[in-house]
């Protein structure tokens, strides 16, 4: 169960401030697939990196399986938490090959000493999953990761994240910077991976149709706060039209605020 | 024509001896100047670190084994102080090394007393391995060529032993800090930890380095640390110039490669009568070439 509660953070630049996250809760319960939409600048970003640790919140807090983990350090949180982000350099070590990359990522949160890094046992572990990703990454352990494609990339950061399985993972528009064909196809191994491990997961896209498609909760965020939740049948039932009339409501608030700030 | 091959052959000699010398400082440059990607100016005071801890020990009648053992730990707790002034302070990692740079030069002058140390009739590293040879009735000599041999086979196992722990879980990690931090730290991993790993490991070779050219050379002085950052990172750099960054294997061979070539420039500069003092000009081409051949490479 992750508690996020009435979490604010304000940013300053210049002399504005500009408020990214305007008290913000929200409740997941474990296991949950949840999708989070919102317009450009309606705070996404700056809740999955709250979690993360990688923002402070102004005040707030966040509790995940009854631990509040507000003050963790970063490395803390990584112990428990996968991330995807949206640039495919974010997770991956591009000077690396694929084997090692997979290595790191195969001690989250565990103790590392002076053994091998890359065993023989743990290369064939690694083949066996590459293989699951159908992009054919499994001959290349030793490729260094800077010769993959973006879509490739972002496979591996998808096994990495999840392998072994987080408490937790955030998908930060993990597929916003590939084509069409590998998107569908990275998205569909995400699905996959989420399922077979039951974690807990935050999915932020930029694609309505795909937010109903996914998941099994949406979330709508505004102004930095959620403006708007569904679950089971009423999320499936959804379609794109009802979520681009609930953004219009939104909109048309902020203007009548703005509207009375201007008259007051 | 003899006196030619003579003079070669003393160049060479000089470019292995003062190279292998070297090679742990190149090594200990390359973890800091290519993994960790920032100029660690610890160097300047480790280095000298290194040759003023031997050398007093060394006077005061300790062994040459203790003594550069001793040395080495000196600088590995050289580069934590590094490390720690950077990651609990928050202090930018280049000025942390010249703060630690700094006091490292008053820290050297108490430990050795005064400015320079002759170490001519103290016994040194090469002559124990050598006594030991002819113990076990090996017929080995003191001089240029036992030098090199024992420094060859010290830098050997010391490359091993880098090589091999780079391939390890946490040496994995530690190369990680350098290259994706937000990636590692994602991880689980405690990065203020890898540095200070790290951190240590490099000054740790550095100071061999000087712990060894004190012994080799018969003092250790005060100023000996000038400039030796370029030093090893022009061997970094012309390596890598020539021999391409794939493996760890092969970074750390081009690395052992780049300090020979640029030790081996040095002595024929000296050789085709240049001053001295003109070294720094020679070492500025050098860096300069270095830099440039990759890229007029790529531009054809
Ligand atoms: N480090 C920062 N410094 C200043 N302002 C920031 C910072 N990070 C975010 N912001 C601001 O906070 C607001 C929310 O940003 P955030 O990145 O969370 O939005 P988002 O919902 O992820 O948007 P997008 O869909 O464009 O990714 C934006 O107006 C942004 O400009
Ligand atoms: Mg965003």
């Amino acid at each position: 169960m992750l508690r996020v509660e009435r979490l604010t953070k304000s940013f300053r630049s210049g002399d504005s401030i500009f408020r990214a996250l305007d008290g913000l809760s929200l409740d997941v319960p474990t296991g949950a697939f949840v999708t989070i939409i919102g317009s450009n600048g309606a705070g996404k970003s700056t809740l999955l990196r709250a979690i993360l640790g990688l923002v402070e919140p102004d005040s707030g807090r966040i509790v995940l399986d009854g631990e509040d983990i507000t003050a963790w350090p970063v490395h803390r949180r990584g112990a428990v938490i996968g991330r995807i982000a949206q640039d495919p350099h974010e997770g991956t070590c591009a000077a690396m090959t694929i084997a090692e990359n997979l290595a790191m990522a195969a001690l989250r949160g565990r103790k590392r000493g002076l053994s091998r890094a890359v065993t023989r046992a743990r290369a064939d572990a690694f083949r066996a999953r590459l293989a699951e990703t159908g992009l054919g990454l499994e001959s290349r352990l030793d490729a260094r990761v800077g010769t993959l494609s973006g879509g490739q990339r972002q496979a591996l950061s998808l096994l990495m994240a999840t392998d072994p399985a987080p408490r937790l993972l955030l998908l930060d528009e993990h597929l916003a910077n590939l084509d069409p064909r590998i998107s569908e196809a990275v998205m569909r191994l995400t699905a996959a991976r989420i399922a077979a491990t039951g974690v807990t997961t935050l999915m932020v896209t930029h694609n309505m149709a795909e937010a109903i498609r996914w998941g099994d909760h949406l979330v709508m965020l505004h102004a930095g706060r959620a403006i708007f939740a569904a679950e089971g049948p009423a999320k499936a039932a959804l379609t794109v039209p009802d979520l681009v009339a609930r953004f219009h409501d939104a909109a048309k608030a902020d203007l009548a605020d703005d509207r009375l700030l201007l008259s007051g | 024509m003899t006196g030619g091959m003579n003079q070669l052959a003393a160049m060479l000699t000089g470019t292995f001896e003062q190279g292998f010398l070297f090679g742990f400082l190149g090594l200990g440059v390359l973890i800091t100047f290519r993994f960790f990607r920032f100029p660690d100016l610890t160097a300047e005071g480790s280095y000298p670190l290194g040759g003023a801890v031997a050398g007093a020990l060394l006077v005061g009648g300790t062994g040459p084994g203790l003594a550069t053992a001793a040395a080495v730990l000196a600088g590995a707790a050289a580069g934590m102080v590094t490390a720690l002034v950077h990651t609990k302070l928050r202090i930018n990692n280049i000025i942390a090394g010249i703060v630690v740079m700094t006091a490292l030069y008053s820290v050297n002058l108490r430990v050795m007393g005064r400015a320079n140390i002759p170490l001519l009739t103290t016994p040194s590293l090469t002559g124990e391995a050598v006594a030991l040879a002819n113990r076990i009735g090996l017929p080995f000599r003191e001089g240029h060529a036992s030098t090199i041999a024992v420094t060859l086979a010290l830098l050997a196992l010391a490359a091993f032993l880098l090589a091999r722990f780079m391939h390890t879980d946490l040496g994995l990690a530690v190369r990680a800090t350098g290259e994706n931090e937000t990636m590692i730290r994602a991880l689980g991993v405690d990065t203020a930890r890898t540095k200070l790993i790290g951190l240590a490991i490099s000054n740790a070779f550095i100071a061999l380095s000087g712990a060894l050219v004190a012994q080799d050379h018969g003092f250790a002085d005060i100023g000996m640390g000038t400039g030796i950052l370029v030093t090893g990172a022009a061997g970094v750099m012309i390596g890598q110039a020539l021999f391409g960054d794939g493996s760890i294997a092969r970074w750390i061979g081009a690395t052992i490669a780049g300090v020979l070539i640029y030790e081996f420039l040095v002595i024929a500069a000296l050789r085709i009568g240049l001053a001295p003092t003109d070294l720094k000009l020679v070492t500025a081409a050098l860096l300069l070439a270095s830099l440039a051949l990759p890229r007029l490479r790529g531009a054809r």
